[in-house]
């Protein structure tokens, strides 16, 4: 924020704030976070809102029927409105139409390429020759820690001798997993704070640079 | 009067007030920024080859840019955003960004007005912003067909084919590849339909909190590279030349993990302490 206009220092100072009352939390709840709270979920409520009408019904529905003539958006149009149907006792199963439309796509186009992209690709990813370099030895070891975990949920079998060994390694591989997950959470936690207080840190600064 | 029995050590440790860590968690991260220290960071192979991707997206050659994140995970995902604007853009590059997140653009349209600010760049000619489409899946997919399909306007409003850039340009085969910055399922969405469908190359850069979950991807070639976090961010940073909030980022990760470490250990060693106590009882 250096060399902020009066503009921009009013209204980092109003972040400033609402960061601080948002912060107070901490300490125990507020009522003061609770305003700043309910001021968030409307603000991004309304934008949200706003930002759909002009971004799918602006697009999708005024420009291409009322000024393009394009009249088969009109096809979309009626299976949107049949969905508010689900409302009515009478005619609810009107909105069936349009589920079925919108899962029959759905899934035509999802399961196959889920398939590809978590199963088919990830199986080539995992089995593949070893070669006797750094990277072969990665991909053995992560080839042994993923029959080992798998090993730790066959339950058809009680988990002695071989199956209690690779399932002992297993659940070593997975709690390896957790940590690395549990680690880059708190890095990710703390980012959040980080950037807050260098924001207020840069906020007090151009204030400071401003007033004196 | 009854004599206030003292509490062992190990009984005052494992009973300490939550505030009391938060504040000096908070200490933690409020010296280091106050400070201002910088401390290099080791750089990995996942974050090298998008950096190399970035480095060579020269001359007049597009890269697609996915701003599908939030104010929320800003933190993390501004700093890469930021590196690679600057570095394509230093190289002669230009960029072609898009955002799936309904709180992206806003926060997009404030970097890209600055950063092109600083480096001379022009809308149009060196960078097109198509905004926000909802349905993410559905998006993509039409991306692939041709961006006017979800994008027939620029997120400014301009018709897309009137702008110089996109001459020549109407789906995933014109660009070099496409780096999503996402803090959501918008990056499950890039891989099952941007590489698995199309084969366009894609790149990740995500929050800490997910990283774990797309290295899989990494090692089946499904992403040529990754940038987790905002440990990826100083990495970036650090292969670019550039001294960013990433860089700043990385002195209060530090000392924060190190309180982290020590209440681990000492809360441990006080639950052993205790036990051990007991037992003797």
């Amino acid at each position: 924020m250096e060399g902020a206009t009066t503009g921009e220092l009013f209204w980092g100072g109003i972040a400033a704030l609402v960061t601080l009352a948002i912060f107070s939390f901490l300490y125990k709840d507020n009522p003061v976070f609770k305003v700043v709270e309910r001021i968030w979920v409307g603000v991004t409520t309304g934008y949200w809102t706003m930002l759909l009408y002009h971004t799918s019904f602006t697009d999708k529905v005024i420009t291409p029927i009322f000024e393009r003539g394009q009249y088969f958006y009109l096809f979309p149009v009626i299976l949107g409105i049949l969905m508010w149907f689900r409302l009515s006792k009478t005619y609810g199963f009107l909105a069936r139409y349009s589920l079925a439309f919108y899962i029959g796509i759905s899934t035509g186009i999802f399961i196959p390429l889920t398939i590809k992209t978590a199963i088919l690709y990830q199986l080539h990813g995992t089995i593949r020759p070893i070669e006797p370099t750094w990277t072969g030895l990665m991909f053995a070891l992560a080839f042994i820690g993923i029959i080992c975990s798998l090993s730790y949920f066959f339950f058809s079998k009680e988990h002695k001798g071989l199956l209690g060994v690779s399932s002992k390694i297993g659940i070593y591989t997975l709690m390896i997993g957790f940590g690395t997950g549990f680690g880059l959470t708190v890095m990710g936690r703390v980012a959040l704070l980080g950037q807050r207080v260098s924001f207020l840190h840069d906020y007090i600064a151009s204030l400071l640079g401003a007033l004196f | 009067m009854a004599e206030r029995k003292s509490k062992a050590w190990y009984d005052r440790m494992l009973s300490v007030d939550r505030r009391w860590i938060y504040l000096i968690m908070g200490l933690a991260v409020v010296v280091p920024v106050i400070w201002e220290m910088y401390i290099p960071v080791t750089e990995s192979s996942e974050v090298r080859d998008v950096y190399e991707f970035s480095d060579d997206v020269t001359d007049g050659e597009i890269v697609l840019l996915a701003i599908d994140y939030d104010p929320s995970t800003m933190a993390e995902l501004h700093p890469m955003t930021e590196a690679i604007l600057r570095q394509v853009w230093r190289n002669g590059g230009r960029v072609l960004l898009s955002s799936l997140s309904q709180f992206g653009p806003a926060m997009a349209d404030e970097i890209l007005t600055r950063i092109a600010g600083e480096m001379d760049v022009e809308y149009g000619v060196d960078y097109v912003f198509l905004g926000y489409k909802p349905y993410p899946a559905i998006t993509i997919l039409a991306m692939g067909a041709d961006f006017r399909v979800p994008f027939p306007t620029d997120y400014y409003g301009n018709n897309v084919d009137e702008l110089p850039m996109m001459e020549g340009v109407h789906n995933f085969d014109d660009v070099e590849g496409v780096i999503a910055l996402a803090s959501g399922t918008a990056a499950d969405y890039w891989i099952t339909y941007g590489n698995a469908k199309y084969g366009v190359p894609v790149a990740l850069g995500v929050t800490g909190v997910m990283a774990s979950d797309y290295y899989p991807y990494l090692q089946s070639g499904q992403l040529f590279g990754l940038i987790p976090g905002i440990k990826g961010a100083a990495e970036y940073e650090q292969m670019a030349g550039i001294r960013g909030e990433g860089a700043r980022g990385i002195p209060y990760q530090t000392t924060s993990h190190a309180v982290i470490l020590f209440f681990i250990v000492m809360t441990n060693v006080a639950f052993f302490a205790r036990r051990a106590a007991q037992r003797r009882r």
